[in-house]
Parts: C-alpha cells; sequence; structure tokens
C-alpha cells in the first residue's frame, strides 16, 4: 500500500490490555476528542482519516482487525452502549456523540468546521 | 499468493458479469482491491474489507467478496456496502456514491468478536477442528421454488443466483432419513 501517512507523527500514546494499540495523530484543531475505531484494509476508513488529517484535527484510531479477541470485545460493547451498529468507521466525539459511516456532514457539523 | 492484477481481474469479471461496475475513484478502488488481497492472505478467501471478520471461514462465508448483501445493497443503494461494485450511475457519476448502512444481521455481526474468545477459553492449547467450529451453526438444504436451484447453508441467498428469485421463493428441504433403510 503506498502509505500517505508516513509524514504523520504517529505516537502510540496508550495500550489498553495486550495488544490495543491507540494512535493519536497529532493536529491544530483539538478542540474535540476524536475517536476512530476503524478497519485497516477499509476504503472509508482511509478516507475517514485523511478528511480529518486534511482538516487538522487531532485524532485517534484503533485498527479493530489486528486488536485481540478481548479488546474487540471492549470495542463491541463501547459502540453497541452509545447505541452505534458495529460498522467502520465508527467516530466517537468527546466520548459521547457517535457517528457510525464516514458521513462528512455529520462530521463537519459535530468538529465545527 | 495472490496478486492485485488477480483481484482486480476477479471484480472486473464479477462487475461485467451481473451488469454492475467498479467504484469509479481509481484510489478508493485501489485500496478496496488491497483490502480484499490483504484478507485473502491472512484468512484464505476474500474477506469483505469493510467488515470485521472472524476468521472462521463458516462464520464469514455470507461476508466473502461479493457478499451475500451486494444484489439488494446495489438495488437498493446503487452500490454494494464497501461501494466496490456500483451501479451505472453512480459510476457516471450522477448520482453520489455514499455510505450503504449494513444490512448483515446483528447476530452474525457479534460472531467476529465472540468466536475467537470462545474458541481459546474453550481449548486454549488445541487447534479446533472443522466440526466444533461450525456445531453452533446450522446447515439447511434449501431450494428455490421458481428454478429448483437447490443450497446447502444457514440462511437461503437474498437473490438465487440462478434465475434471480427473492429470498422469500426458497423452502427449506426437509430430509428424513431412515437407518434402517
Amino acid at each position: 500500500m503506498n502509505f500517505k501517512y508516513r509524514k504523520m507523527k504517529l505516537n502510540v500514546v496508550k495500550t489498553l490490555g495486550v495488544t490495543m494499540k491507540i494512535v493519536k495523530v497529532e493536529g491544530k484543531n483539538n478542540k474535540h476528542k476524536v475517536l476512530v475505531y476503524a478497519l485497516s484494509t477499509c476504503a472509508w476508513c482511509k478516507l475517514t482519516k485523511t478528511f480529518l488529517k486534511e482538516n487538522n484535527i487531532e485524532y485517534e484510531y484503533v485498527d479493530v482487525d489486528l486488536c485481540n479477541e478481548e479488546d474487540k470485545e471492549k470495542i463491541k460493547e463501547d459502540i453497541l452502549n452509545k447505541g452505534g451498529s458495529l460498522s467502520y468507521p465508527t467516530i466517537i466525539i468527546d466520548d459521547k456523540i457517535l457517528i457510525n459511516g464516514f458521513r462528512k456532514d455529520k462530521l463537519k457539523e459535530v468538529l465545527e468546521i | 499468493m495472490i496478486t492485485l492484477e488477480e483481484v482486480r481481474q476477479r471484480a472486473e469479471s464479477d462487475a461485467k458479469t451481473y451488469g454492475y461496475y467498479l467504484n469509479p475513484d481509481p484510489e478508493f478502488l485501489n485500496d478496496l482491491l488491497e483490502g480484499l488481497k490483504r484478507n485473502e492472505e491472512r484468512y484464505g478467501y476474500p474477506l469483505c474489507p469493510c467488515r470485521l471478520g472472524s476468521g472462521i471461514f463458516e462464520f464469514d462465508r455470507d461476508i466473502i467478496c461479493p457478499c451475500d448483501y451486494r444484489d439488494p445493497d446495489v438495488a437498493e443503494y446503487g452500490a454494494c456496502y464497501c461501494a466496490l461494485y456500483v451501479r451505472k450511475d453512480l459510476f457516471e457519476g450522477k448520482t453520489p456514491v455514499l455510505p450503504v448502512p449494513e444490512r448483515r444481521p446483528l447476530e452474525k455481526q457479534v460472531r467476529a468478536y465472540t468466536a475467537q474468545a470462545e474458541k481459546s477459553r474453550e481449548k486454549p492449547n488445541e487447534i479446533l477442528t472443522a466440526d466444533s467450529k461450525t456445531s453452533k451453526i446450522k446447515m439447511k438444504l434449501w431450494y428455490c421454488k421458481q428454478c429448483g436451484y437447490v443450497v446447502f447453508r444457514e440462511d437461503p441467498p437474498y437473490i438465487c443466483p440462478i434465475c434471480k428469485a427473492k429470498k422469500e421463493m426458497f423452502a427449506e428441504i426437509k430430509i428424513d432419513i431412515d437407518v434402517l433403510g
């Protein structure tokens, strides 16, 4: 894969459980806490990551398909508890607003961009 | 090992057969094909790149590309869940390509989260046999009342691959076997 993200500063900021890697992508706009549950193979997830990056939004992401089963279970519970469906990308803003799918208009509205 | 070109050719020929088109955005299309290739390498079958799989064939068979949900999704939304396959008007840019809601039932989705976990809890040091992996799935014989096509799987397909009849046209075949002959 031609890796568009190579210029990004990627830091693994925390490790929950054994392997759940939450990757932080720096951005000038850190007004909101943005977490993206993604799949490493998913083109819509890549669009979402690129969109956030292009808009200088600071965000964190987890590639769920690369997590262990315990972490997958936690992610499933998190999404379902917030009233979402188990589809990717799922974007969680400020720990309360959940957006299923790459919906630009919704993202723009919530992120005030 | 499968090449990206082979994945592309397979998708192209499948689109042609069904009268669909592949996503018109070359970069987006390339990402989807790369995802399919990656899944084929890690699971042994081209699992949908936009869905979480369990890695167990029987659990994932409805989301192996082209998935069970493609035909009804293209009919209703103009694109499959990934937007790999699209309708002509979306291919030509007359209709925008938007995210498609998930049609796969939740009870099937959750298997991807628990399958491996259960496996490791039950038998931590053993390799699971095909039987124990699939014992929770009830396979049945289904036939299409319109054309007679018969399929052995958990649910009937959304659309009959032979005559395009809807799911409702499928009925279960019940067989009684008398072992005494």
